[in-house]
């Protein structure tokens, strides 16, 4: 027990890497062994991560379950792991979607077994980033990530991928740029990359550098880091790779790409440039806001306006999202008032919520996609009376989406708005009308696909629909009981969120 | 006496050169037998050296070794190995037992397809091996003369290997070329070194060609900064830097497939240890009077190679341009010269080595089978050799700087250097970065993946069990030093620590 307390976070990180590598060694004909193997496999993180939730004490500040293990000692790296409240958080998100996302993937018959590898190690990126409690540490998990996604839409996606693929990476890549470059020079200048360290010397900063007032270059750099983050939530107008890469990847590919890549940019945001430029973040909060306001209603229109079921999916994660970053230019505006901390709070149960949501929503989409091979909206049409399991599925998790009272996406957009209307009063309140429009592509959405007239080829015959088989409602079912349970009594999740965010903003 | 590891390392090429020659022609199975062996012995013993100077926390030159050759004119066979040069020598090892395994060939003649060398193994692997024990003695001498001599034994055989075995089209071009841009940039440097001779030996008195004498020579200021250019650049036309690179490309394109590992693996890491042994070492002033003209042939060379490799359609072209870029790197880590910048210049010279030589092989073994080199004719290649996929995958991440892998180990104190010395060299540099990426996926993704041609179904074959032992050899290193740095970063740093001794900021 005592190694188990004391390693548990590498055990989470690395058991899924570990397991990818035997995988390797595995027959590649044994498909059901592999899948199996690869879901058991999964499935262990996921009890160590609800084990960590229970052993986790939310009153205490600072990073807890803290291992450190040198790894790059020439230029002052370890390997430096961490939970707060607010990592802990997105670690469980993490651990529960990707098992789902592996069975939600037992359909794949294609190179089943380079297929599960690549999702075991894109879990340990994800996860890595979460953990991180050194600057280097976090690059290196955040640019890890782009690899076994990049090679799940390059090569199981669907026919737009080799576009959509090679743009989530460039782009991607490209908005770390800037990132790369501002933590070579924190490196640089202060010889270290742990985390507390820099955040106490940089925000502390005085005089001059590289020929130029301290506050120039922290300016830039800010923006550098804020670049980065904002193309992976993506933040309206750097989202241009999200529906593509979202389209084109395979269902549990669009299922982690939205439940958990879209919450690095996010997570970027609340454990980088609020600590580290906590000035910078306050004058430019309303810059941050006007962007998320546009990513509301311009995702929700766009979403509208969509005929691929999939990317009207897609695009309302811009519009999901948008309200993330609302909640975080809020808190950055405000830092330490209870309304700053109301629209935090929201912000990040807003992620977690959207990583349920969406994570069920492109599943559906695949579902359906699997059955019929056309996403297409006008394709379908009132196919309640032939799948009605699957209809009530898809209208719970849309409702979830749609903000419904009493599911769970309702409880987190309501403290983001909350909080962030008495500092940020207009932008909140056209983001308020967006919401009407995230109503309206939610309803079009199902009156498309389950209601009106019934179209008849999906009726009889080889076309004939199928329903919903058990492993699939397996998938959908953990993720809807968390909609209602945060729906109905959110206070066991806010409750170690808020004691996160009082100790940290 | 101990062991003289350094000079058994250094003449066991040769030797097996010698016996090679002896065996019958047509004994074309022995002659491969006899290179293995040789090659194998050659890399234990390197990884012994290694492991040595790793695990016992040596610093300084260890292994040292020295035998009067001509004491009249102070030169002897003086040989060491530091920080700096022991993980060359072990690059060298590796690209040498890689590149026999992968020239193993076999002949089918069902498929018409002729892997590794058919023709002349024997001469073939003599020749190479001479290659390698000049490599091999340029990474070990202490001595000035014995460097230059085991230089000029590495440059020449590379003109037959490749005027012989090379690609037909531009053998003949490409060998000229070659030889003629590092003859020239050897006798440049070559003058470099006799000035140094000669006046360390009037103001001393003592006529030596000893490097470690050398370094204490204490050259006038004005003697530096004249003589520091020729030599530097008359070496590090060997580590392709910009301007002085396009010998490289076409010679990487015409050698046939182990000598272009050799060649982007080891000899233009010649170039760049040689440029930094005798340019920034015993010249340190110079070095820092000029560094800002090295940044800035290195800078160009970074970006300019990537854009250029971005728009090449043949493999080797494009490798051949990625090596420009990477060697640039290179570069721009000793421009620095500071403890971060040198570090990152010395990780990369092995990163990148054992990098380029896996590309090399993998095109090689693509070559052999398809015939044909242009990406568009390409395609597929998963389907029929996934190793050889995965393999060239791993080192399009190396190339690439993806972090896991020791492409980043090295790149990012290449960086931090930068930052530290001029700051806007590191931001335009960091463009090549995402020009690497975009080339390399797009790369792999039409060679490996997508539909093969009709023209190539049937032709293409699996890669044979050396080919995939030479993969898995040069994989394990890449991932290995990229997941643990410590396996090689301590090491490097202590040779740094000296250069910086020299240099005078430490």
């Amino acid at each position: 027990m005592d190694f188990l307390n004391s390693h548990l976070l590498s055990l989470i990180l690395f058991i899924p890497a570990v397991a990818a590598v035997v995988m390797f060694f595995l027959p590649k004909d044994e498909v059901k062994l592999l899948r199996w193997f690869a879901f058991v496999a999964s499935l262990i993180p996921f009890a160590l991560s609800v084990y960590l939730w229970i052993q986790f004490k939310p009153d205490a500040a600072g990073f807890q379950f803290q291992e450190q293990y040198a790894w790059y000692a020439a230029i002052g790296s370890s390997l430096h792991l961490g939970v707060d409240g607010l990592s802990l958080t997105m670690v469980l998100l993490t651990t529960l979607l990707t098992p789902l996302a592996l069975l939600a993937s037992f359909s794949v018959s294609d190179r089943v077994k380079p297929y599960l590898m690549l999702f075991l190690f894109l879990e340990t990126g994800m996860l890595g980033v979460f953990m991180a409690v050194d600057l280097l540490i976090f690059f290196v998990f955040w640019e890890i990530g782009l690899v076994p996604m990049y090679f799940l839409i390059n090569q199981w996606g669907s026919a737009n991928r080799n576009y959509a693929s090679l743009k989530f990476m460039i782009y991607t890549m490209g908005g770390s740029l800037g990132l790369l470059l501002g933590i070579q020079l924190l490196g640089a200048l202060f010889g270290t990359f742990d985390l507390a360290t820099i955040i106490a010397k940089w925000t502390s900063a005085q005089g001059s550098l590289l020929g130029f007032p301290i506050a120039t270059v922290k300016d830039v750099v800010f923006w550098g880091f804020v670049i980065a983050f904002a193309v992976k939530v993506p933040i309206w107008p750097f989202h241009t790779w999200l529906p593509d890469a979202h389209t084109e990847a395979p269902t549990a590919g669009s299922m982690l790409l939205a439940g958990v890549l879209l919450k690095l940019g996010a997570y970027g945001f609340l454990r980088l440039v609020l600590p580290l430029y906590p000035e910078q973040a306050k004058a430019y909060a309303p810059a941050l806001a006007l962007l998320a306001t546009a990513a509301i209603v311009f995702g929700a229109f766009a979403s509208f306006a969509q005929k691929d079921f999939k990317r009207l999916v897609a695009y309302s994660s811009v519009n999901h999202m948008g309200f993330v970053v609302l909640g975080i230019a809020a808190a950055a505006m405000a830092s330490g008032t209870a309304d700053a901390r109301i629209a935090m709070n929201g912000a990040i149960l807003q992620m977690f919520n959207h990583g349920l949501s969406a994570a069920g929503m492109f599943f559906l989409v695949g579902v359906i996609y699997e059955r019929t091979h056309t996403r297409n909206l006008d394709e379908f049409g009132g196919l309640f009376p032939l799948v009605p399991i699957y209809g009530g599925i898809l209208i719970f998790t849309s409702m979830a989406s749609l903000g419904l009272p009493g599911l769970n996406g309702f409880v987190s957009e309501f403290l983001v708005v909350r909080g962030s209307y008495p500092l940020l009063t207009p932008y909140t309140a056209i983001s308020m009308l967006g919401l009407l429009f995230t109503g309206a592509y939610i309803l079009k959405g199902i009156s498309k696909v389950l209601h009106g007239p019934m179209n008849e080829h999906w009726a009889h015959g080889e076309h004939k629909l199928t329903e919903i088989n058990t492993r699939e409602i397996i998938v959908m079912a953990p993720l809807m009981t968390l909609i209602l349970i945060i729906g109905i009594w959110p206070a066991w999740i806010l409750d170690v969120i808020n004691k996160a965010v009082m100790h940290l903003f | 006496m101990a062991f003289p590891v350094l000079s058994v390392i250094v003449f066991t090429p040769a030797v097996a050169a010698i016996i090679l020659l002896m065996i019958p022609a047509q004994r074309k199975t022995e002659a491969r037998a006899v290179a293995l062996a040789a090659a194998t012995f050659a890399l234990l013993l390197s990884l012994w050296v290694y492991i040595q100077y790793l695990t016992q926390h040596m610093t300084g030159y260890q292994f040292v070794e020295q035998y009067g050759w001509l004491p009249a004119l102070g030169i002897s066979l003086h040989f060491g190995v530091d920080g700096m040069s022991a993980p060359l020598v072990l690059l060298t090892g590796v690209v040498m037992f890689t590149g026999v395994l992968i020239s193993w060939g076999e002949f089918d003649e069902k498929s018409h397809r002729s892997a590794g060398i058919q023709d002349r193994p024997r001469e073939f692997f003599a020749f190479l091996f001479i290659l390698a024990s000049g490599v091999f003695g340029v990474f070990a001498s202490l001595d000035l003369f014995m460097l230059f001599f085991f230089y000029e034994i590495a440059v020449f055989p590379m003109y037959l290997l490749i005027v012989i075995w090379g690609w037909i089209q531009t053998r003949e071009y490409a060998a000229m070329k070659l030889t003629l841009y590092l003859f020239i940039g050897s006798v440049v440097a070559l003058v470099g070194v006799l000035a140094m001779y000669w006046t360390a030996g009037q103001s001393t008195g003592v006529y030596s060609f000893d490097m470690l004498q050398l370094e204490k020579a204490g050259f006038s200021a004005s003697f530096q900064n004249l003589w520091f250019l020729p030599v530097f650049f008359g070496f590090a036309v060997l580590g392709g830097i910009w301007p002085f690179h396009n010998w490289s490309p076409d010679g990487h394109v015409a050698a046939p497939t182990a000598v272009s590992m050799f060649h982007a693996g080891v000899l233009m890491k010649l170039g760049a240890f040689a440029a930094l042994r005798v340019g920034i070492m015993l010249l340190p002033e110079g070095a820092q009077h000029w560094s800002w003209l090295i940044m800035l042939c290195a800078a160009v060379a970074v970006v300019y190679g990537a854009f250029i490799a971005f728009v090449q359609t043949d493999l080797k072209y494009m490798i051949g341009f990625s090596s420009v870029s990477h060697m640039g790197l290179v570069m721009l880590g000793l421009s620095t010269l500071n403890q971060n910048g040198l570090t990152g210049a010395g990780v990369q010279m092995f990163s990148h080595g054992i990098m380029t030589a896996l590309f090399f092989a993998v095109t090689g073994m693509i070559y052999d089978r398809s015939h044909t080199r242009q990406i568009p004719e390409l395609g597929g290649m998963n389907k029929v050799m996934p190793f050889a996929a995965i393999g060239f995958i791993i080192g399009g991440l190396v190339s690439m700087g993806m972090p896991g892998f020791s492409g980043f180990v090295a790149e990012f104190p290449i960086f931090l250097g930068v930052w530290q010395s001029q700051w806007l060299v590191a931001v335009i540099a960091s463009i090549s970065i995402i020009v690497t990426a975009a080339y390399i996926m797009i790369n792999i993704r039409k060679v490996f993946f997508g539909n093969m041609p009709e023209k190539l179904q049937g032709h293409m074959t699996d890669i044979t069990v050396l080919d995939k032992v030479a993969i898995t050899t040069l994989c394990l290193l890449m991932i290995g030093m990229g997941l643990f740095p410590s396996l090689i970063v301590p090491m490097v740093q202590t040779g740094v620590t000296h250069i910086l001794h020299l240099l005078g900021v430490a």
